[in-house]
C-alpha cells in the first residue's frame, strides 16, 4: 500500500478535494487468492491502482525447524513447501545435502527420481491448469484435470504409500524401487496422457471467452521478467529460454532429450501455452526414462554410504587408554558425522527454480538451511503486473504466475 | 367473485408448479453438469439423490438468518423479494396453451421486460444495504449489465413485435402459426441469437455472472446473506430462467404449438420447449469461461446493440415493402 493510514488521514486533513481510495481487502480467505494470500488492493472502479500482497499466513518456519532436525528428517519438511509437487522439493533437497556429504547416487535412482520429479510436474501444471480455469470461469476444465491428476496420485500412492507428501526421494538415492506393476501403470499413463491434454486444449485454447481473458494480460518483457528474478514457465512465457534442466542437469536429465518451450509475447495466454507444451514434455522425459530403466535392473536404488534414517547424534572414535583399577577404558574425540562446509543446488521445480542452500557445522544437524522458493519471488511481482488492470485480471494474474502459498511462507 | 376464485386457485397452481420445476432445476442442473464433467452429482438424499432439493430447501429455512449490525435493515429484508417477485410474476403472463393463460394482457411483453428491469432493483438494493465492499462492487456490476442488455433484448423482442403486430404474447404466438414456417425463429434468427445471449446476462448466469462471480467477489451482491434470504436469491435466478425460456418459447418457437396434438396433454410442447431452453442454459454454464466486467458491456454495446438494431430496421423494411 503506498498511502498508509496516518498519510491518508493527514492529505485528508491538508486539501480537500482528495478522495479517499476505495480499499478491498481480499483474502486471506477468499476463494481464488489459492490459499491464505492477502492482497489489499486500492481501486479507482474496478482498476487496480495499487496492490499490497501480505503473506507470512502460512509461515511455519521450515528453516529453523531445519536446524534442529537431522539432514534426513529435514526432507520430510521440505514435503510441506510446495505441496502440490512435494517429490520436486525432495528432490532439491537431496541434491544439496548429496553435494555436501560427497554421494554419488546410482544410476537407477537417478532416474526413478527423474521419473517422479516430472510426475510432480504434471501433477503441478494439472493443478494449476484446473484452478486457473476455475478462476476465469470454466469449471468443467478444473474436474478434467482433477480426473487425471487423481490417476497419477494414485500411482504415486503405489511408488510411495503417499500421495501427496511423498518423501520418497531420500538422501544418496530413492526410498524404495518401482515394481513391474507401477512401470506398466507408467507406460499406459504416458500413453493415454497426450489425448487428454489435446481434451482441455479443445475446451479452453481456441475458445474465444478465454483469448479474451488471457490475450495481452500481465505482459512481462523478457528483461522486465529477469529483473523481477521471475524462473520457470513464467520467465520462459517471456521468451527467456532458462530451464536448470538444461543448464546444470541433476539427476538423469542429461541423459533424456526434450525441449524447452518458449512464449513470444509474454502474457498470460503464452505462459498457459508453455505449461501445456511442458505437460507434452514431462510426458516424454517419463516415456524415455520408463525406456531406460530395464538397462540398470537389479542395481541398487541408494548408494553406499547412504546416511541411515536416524543419523546418530554424535560419533566418538574409539580410544583405548590405560586405567590404574579397570584396566582399560574407552573415551574418543568426536568425529564429524558430515563434512564440515556448504552446498548448493538448486532445480527446476514446476513453480520456477527452486535452490537450496546448507551449511554443516559437521554435527548430523544443518547449521543452517536456505530455500530459495519461487512462489516467494513470485508473489512480489503481483503489484508490477496488475498495475491498470481490473478485477478480473488479477484473478488470472495470480493463477498464471503459479503461487503456492506454502512454498512462499515456508 | 367466482372468476376471481379461479383466478386465485389458478394462481396458486401455477406457482407450485413453478416452485417444483425451481427446486428439481437445480436438481437437474446438478446432475447435468456432475454428468459432463464426470463425477456423480447428489445421490445421497432418496433414490438417485431425488429428494435433494427438498432437503436443501429445509436446511437453508432452518439455518440461522444472520443480520450483521452493520446492514439498513429494511432494505437489507426487502431486497430478496424484490428480486423474487420481479422474477416470478412474469409467469402469468406466458401463454401456456392457447386457451390458458393467467393474465392476458395487452401489453404482456412490455410488462415482462418491465419486470426483468425492475429485478435489478433487488440486486443494486440488496448490494447497497449490506454495507460490504464486495457486495457494492457486485451490485455496481449487475445494474450495468442489466442496464446494457436490457436495451439489446428489448430490441430483439421488438422485431418480434413488429412482425406479429401485438405486444400480446397470445397474439405473437397466433401470429407465428400464421406465418408459413409456424415459428419466428427462423425469419428471426438474428434477433433470436441477441435474445438468448442478454437472456443468458439477464439472468446472471455463466458467462456473464459477474456480479457474482464467485472467484472475484466471493458471492458479489448476495455475500452477506445467509439462510433463507440467500435462498431466495437463488430462487429468484432460477424462476428467471424458467421465464426467459418460457418467453424465448412464445416468442421464437411458436409457444404451446407443436408439430402434432398429444390428446390429453395441452402443455406438453410447451414444457418440452422450455426444458430444452433449460438445458442449453446449464450446458453453456459446464463450456464457458467468464467474461471480464469491460469484455461483457463492449459485447453489450458494440455488438448485440448494433446487430439488433440492424435487424429491426430490416425487418421493419420489409414489413414495409410485404
Amino acid at each position: 500500500m503506498s498511502t498508509t493510514l496516518i498519510e491518508v488521514t493527514t492529505r485528508q486533513r491538508n486539501s480537500e478535494s482528495w478522495e479517499e481510495p476505495f480499499f478491498i481487502n481480499m483474502g486471506p480467505q477468499h476463494p481464488s487468492t489459492h490459499g491464505v494470500l492477502r492482497l489489499v488492493l486500492e481501486l479507482d472502479g474496478e482498476t487496480i491502482v495499487n496492490c499490497d500482497p501480505r503473506i507470512g499466513y502460512l509461515h511455519r518456519g521450515v528453516e529453523k525447524l531445519a536446524e534442529n532436525l537431522n539432514y534426513n528428517q529435514t526432507i520430510v519438511l521440505s514435503d510441506r513447501l510446495d505441496y502440490i509437487a512435494s517429490a520436486a522439493n525432495n528432490i532439491a533437497f537431496c541434491l544439496a545435502f548429496e553435494k555436501l556429504f560427497g554421494l554419488e547416487v546410482p544410476r537407477r535412482a537417478r532416474l526413478l527420481r527423474t521419473i517422479v520429479g516430472e510426475m510432480a510436474r504434471i501433477a503441478s501444471h494439472l493443478l494449476w491448469l484446473a484452478t486457473h480455469a476455475l478462476d476465469i470461469g470454466a469449471m468443467t476444465v478444473f474436474l478434467y484435470c482433477f480426473r487425471d491428476r487423481e490417476w497419477l496420485l494414485n500411482i504415486f500412492e503405489k511408488i510411495c504409500g503417499a500421495r501427496l507428501t511423498h518423501s520418497y526421494v531420500r538422501v544418496g538415492g530413492v526410498r524404495l524401487d518401482f515394481t513391474k506393476d507401477i512401470i506398466d501403470e507408467l507406460y499406459k499413463f504416458t500413453e493415454e496422457f497426450p489425448q487428454r491434454i489435446l481434451e482441455y486444449e479443445t475446451l479452453i485454447d481456441v475458445n474465444r471467452i478465454w483469448l479474451k481473458r488471457t490475450r495481452d494480460i500481465a505482459v512481462v518483457t523478457a528483461e522486465e521478467a529477469i529483473n523481477l528474478g521471475l524462473t520457470g514457465p513464467v520467465l520462459r512465457g517471456s521468451g527467456v529460454p532458462y530451464d536448470v534442466r538444461k543448464f546444470r542437469p541433476y539427476d538423469a536429465y542429461d541423459e533424456v532429450e526434450f525441449e524447452i518451450p518458449v512464449g513470444e509475447r509474454g502474457d498470460t495466454y503464452d505462459r498457459y501455452r508453455v505449461r501445456m507444451q511442458e505437460l507434452r514434455q514431462s510426458n516424454r522425459i517419463i516415456r524415455q526414462c520408463l525406456d531406460k530403466l530395464p538397462e540398470t535392473e537389479g542395481e541398487p536404488v541408494l548408494a553406499e554410504g547412504a546416511p541411515d534414517l536416524l543419523m546418530p547424534e554424535k560419533v566418538k572414535e574409539p580410544e583405548p587408554k590405560p586405567h590404574p583399577k579397570k584396566g582399560f577404558i574407552f573415551t574418543g574425540k568426536e568425529v564429524n558425522i558430515v563434512p564440515p562446509g556448504e552446498a548448493f543446488a538448486s532445480i527446476e521445480s514446476p513453480k520456477g527454480e527452486l535452490a537450496v542452500y546448507v551449511v554443516s557445522d559437521g554435527s548430523n544437524k544443518p547449521w543452517r538451511l536456505r530455500i530459495r522458493t519461487p512462489s516467494f519471488v513470485h508473489i512480489f511481482a503481483i503489484p508490477e503486473l496488475t498495475r491498470g488492470h481490473m478485477i478480473a485480471d488479477l484473478i488470472a494474474i495470480i493463477g498464471t504466475l503459479d503461487v503456492v502459498l506454502g512454498d512462499c511462507d515456508r | 367473485m367466482d372468476s376471481t376464485i379461479i383466478m386465485f386457485f389458478s394462481a396458486l397452481v401455477i406457482l407450485l408448479i413453478a416452485m417444483f420445476h425451481v427446486a428439481y432445476l437445480t436438481y437437474a442442473e446438478r446432475k447435468i453438469i456432475a454428468r459432463m464433467q464426470q463425477r456423480l452429482g447428489p445421490n445421497r438424499v432418496g433414490p438417485r439423490g431425488l429428494l435433494q432439493p427438498i432437503a436443501d430447501v429445509l436446511k437453508l429455512i432452518q439455518k440461522e438468518d444472520i443480520i450483521h449490525p452493520g446492514v439498513d435493515r429494511p432494505i437489507f429484508a426487502i431486497a430478496p423479494l424484490i428480486s423474487l417477485v420481479c422474477a416470478a410474476s412474469g409467469l402469468a403472463l406466458i401463454p401456456l396453451w392457447d386457451r390458458f393463460v393467467l393474465s392476458n394482457l395487452n401489453v404482456g411483453l412490455l410488462f415482462i421486460l418491465a419486470l426483468s428491469s425492475l429485478s435489478a432493483y433487488g440486486v443494486i438494493l440488496s448490494g447497497w444495504a449490506s454495507n460490504s465492499r464486495y457486495s457494492f462492487l457486485g451490485a455496481l456490476r449487475a445494474s450495468a449489465q442489466v442496464i446494457s442488455y436490457e436495451i439489446a433484448m428489448s430490441l430483439s423482442l421488438l422485431s418480434v413485435v413488429l412482425m406479429a403486430g401485438s405486444f400480446n404474447l397470445q397474439d405473437i404466438v397466433k401470429a407465428q402459426l400464421s406465418t408459413p414456417y409456424k415459428i419466428y425463429l427462423i425469419p428471426q434468427i438474428v434477433a433470436f441469437f441477441v435474445f438468448m445471449v442478454s437472456a443468458l446476462a439477464e439472468t446472471n448466469r455463466v458467462p456473464f455472472d459477474l456480479p457474482e462471480a464467485e472467484t472475484e467477489l466471493v458471492a458479489g451482491y448476495f455475500t452477506e446473506y445467509s439462510g433463507i434470504r440467500f435462498a431466495i436469491f437463488y430462487l429468484a435466478e432460477y424462476f428467471g430462467m424458467i421465464v426467459m425460456s418460457a418467453l424465448a418459447v412464445t416468442c421464437f418457437l411458436g409457444g404451446y404449438a407443436g408439430p402434432f396434438e398429444v390428446p390429453g396433454l395441452p402443455f406438453i410442447w410447451f414444457l418440452i420447449k422450455v426444458y430444452a431452453f433449460l438445458f442449453f442454459y446449464i450446458w453453456v454454464r459446464a463450456t464457458l469461461p467468464r467474461y471480464r466486467y469491460d469484455q461483457l458491456m463492449g459485447l453489450g454495446w458494440k455488438v448485440l446493440i448494433p446487430l439488433s438494431l440492424l435487424n429491426l430496421f430490416v425487418t421493419a423494411f420489409i414489413k414495409l415493402l410485404v
